[in-house]
């Protein structure tokens, strides 16, 4: 279980102090897949950190299972917009990255390379990259990278992945192909998952909740239960009910947007 | 095989044979004295007559550099190393070592020999303090440059600092190491050089020095070719490790971006 309990972050910026986010309160229960969307510049971002602890909150507490997060934390998994694969690795090394650096596996690696490497091997299959395993990550596409991106931040199955806009730099087609590989991989492992999405259908077709978050200073001004049922197919999209949803969220976001 | 050495791969033995025409035409046609300019003709009889010395004096300079250079590698990395891990030594330690490189190292020679006295040494040191300035600055930049999405990916795995440093920021730097290792290998002969023709008893700057004072221009022009020959080679040599070791910066340009 994830909770902010109003938190609010300042930072020094060029001109002066900048509130990125104003005693913003969330909750996520565990395994649950949490989306938060908002205008942009809205502090999105900044919210991403402060969950894995890269940065801390200037007031307020963030803490995941009851403990409050005042470090790094070590178990989240993060893929972000760019794939930020590692050139000179190939795609099965770079999968195998986080293996190396995150305990118990780090300990066990040069022992059990094999193991791992099987490991590595099965989760690019689900994702339909077993074949370009020896492949270096400049000679595939824009969503290959992004599909192993995802796969490096799942490998040490992590209990938290932190997805900050994922999908956005790719084509409409290959972006709902990726939808339906993280809602496979989510429903088989069962992870935490806080997606941050400008994408109102993206949030709409994979989230449990969506939270709206209002322009800078960001806080939360509403919380939205997706009321679809699982297994979800993309069909659901076309759905009166589906269509309803994101609309709504829409004139939220066109009115926030006003109002700031 | 044979097919592959197209007009392109062949270019440079082209233009060095024009460049050699042109310069052996023109010291003919406008009958420019020897002493001031030596025809290519004349320069490749001297090297041939006094092929042994020339030999003896290019081994001297070849090592002289290289064991300068190689020093420069390992203290350049370091301090390079050091200077990319944090920001407060970076801005701390940049304008120092700006100062140290604009120098002219030709005002440092007289020091080193009074120091070292004549010799091997002066000319590795001044090899050595020519070729690190490009070393450091571009390992530093490769190491400052790490992308900062990446860095958190990492962080929130819980690496630590030496974790990045080693699965990212120094594989990363490869390029810009290679990049500065040939520019600092041509440096490093310009340093010993310097040095043997301010003082030394061996090494091709001391044998254009005493040629020069003997008016055999051919034979100082004779030195600085091996010297070129010299250079071209250790570039190839870094050029070849370069090509092998960091294939991956050299990706082809149908591939995909990101």
């Amino acid at each position: 279980m994830i909770v902010l309990d109003n938190v609010t972050l300042t930072y020094p910026g060029r001109t002066g102090p900048v509130t990125a986010l104003a005693g913003t309160t969330l909750h996520v229960r565990k395994g649950e897949f949490a989306a938060v969307v908002g205008p942009s510049g809205c502090g999105k971002s900044t919210l991403m950190k402060l969950v894995t602890g890269l940065i801390r909150p200037t007031s307020g507490t963030v803490s995941i299972d009851g403990a409050e997060v005042k470090g790094p934390v070590k178990v989240a998994g993060m893929a972000f917009q760019h794939a930020n694969l590692l050139p000179w690795r190939t795609v099965l090394q770079n999968v195998m990255l986080p293996l190396e650096i995150v305990e118990p596996y780090r300990r066990r690696f040069s022992r059990d390379k094999a193991e791992f490497q099987d490991k590595a091997m099965a989760l690019l299959n689900v994702v339909g990259l077993g074949a370009f395993a020896d492949r270096f990550p400049w000679e595939m596409s824009g969503g290959m990278q992004q599909r192993a991106s995802l796969c490096r931040s799942l490998i040490h199955q992590p209990a938290l992945l932190m997805l900050d806009e994922p999908f956005a730099a790719l084509d409409a087609f290959t972006r709902e192909e990726l939808w339906c590989v993280l809602r496979d991989l989510w429903q088989e492992f069962g992870f935490t998952v806080i997606l941050v999405t400008h994408d109102l259908r993206e949030a709409a077709f994979l989230a449990d909740t969506i939270h709206v978050m209002s322009a800078r200073p960001g806080r939360i001004v509403e919380t939205r239960q997706v009321p679809f049922p699982r297994p979800r197919d993309l069909d659901v999209c076309y759905r009166a009910e589906f269509t309803g949803l994101v609309h709504e969220l829409r004139n939220k976001i066109a009115e926030v947007r006003q109002a700031a | 095989m044979m097919k592959k050495l197209s007009v392109e791969n062949l270019a440079p033995v082209y233009f060095t044979v024009a460049l050699f025409v042109i310069w052996e035409a023109a010291c003919r046609l406008f009958k420019i004295d020897t002493f001031i300019l030596p025809a290519p003709t004349e320069i490749f009889a001297a090297m041939v007559k006094y092929w042994w010395p020339l030999l003896k004096n290019s081994f001297v300079t070849l090592w002289t550099t290289m064991a300068g250079f190689a020093i420069a590698v390992v203290f350049g990395i370091a301090l390079g190393v050091v200077v990319g891990w944090s920001r407060t030594i970076y801005r701390g330690l940049y304008p120092v070592m700006i100062g140290f490189n604009s120098v002219p190292k030709v005002a440092v020679v007289p020091i080193l020999i009074m120091w070292f006295g004549i010799g091997e040494v002066p000319a590795i040191l001044t090899a050595f303090l020519i070729s690190f300035f490009p070393i450091v600055v571009n390992v530093a930049t490769g190491l400052a440059t790490t992308e900062p999405e990446l860095e958190d990916v990492l962080r929130a795995l819980g690496a630590s600092k030496l974790d990045i440093m080693r699965k990212v920021g120094i594989p990363r730097t490869g390029p810009y190491l290679f990049g500065a290792l040939k520019v600092g290998i041509t440096l490093a002969f310009v340093g010993a050089v310097v040095s043997e023709t301010i003082g030394a008893n061996a090494g091709v700057g001391h044998l254009m020095v005493q040629a020069g004072s003997n008016f055999q221009m051919p034979l100082v022009f004779a030195g600085l070719i091996s010297l070129a020959i010299q250079g071209i080679l250790m570039y190839a040599i870094f050029a070849v490790f370069e090509r092998r070791m960091v294939a991956w910066a050299f990706r082809s340009s149908q591939s995909a971006g990101g």
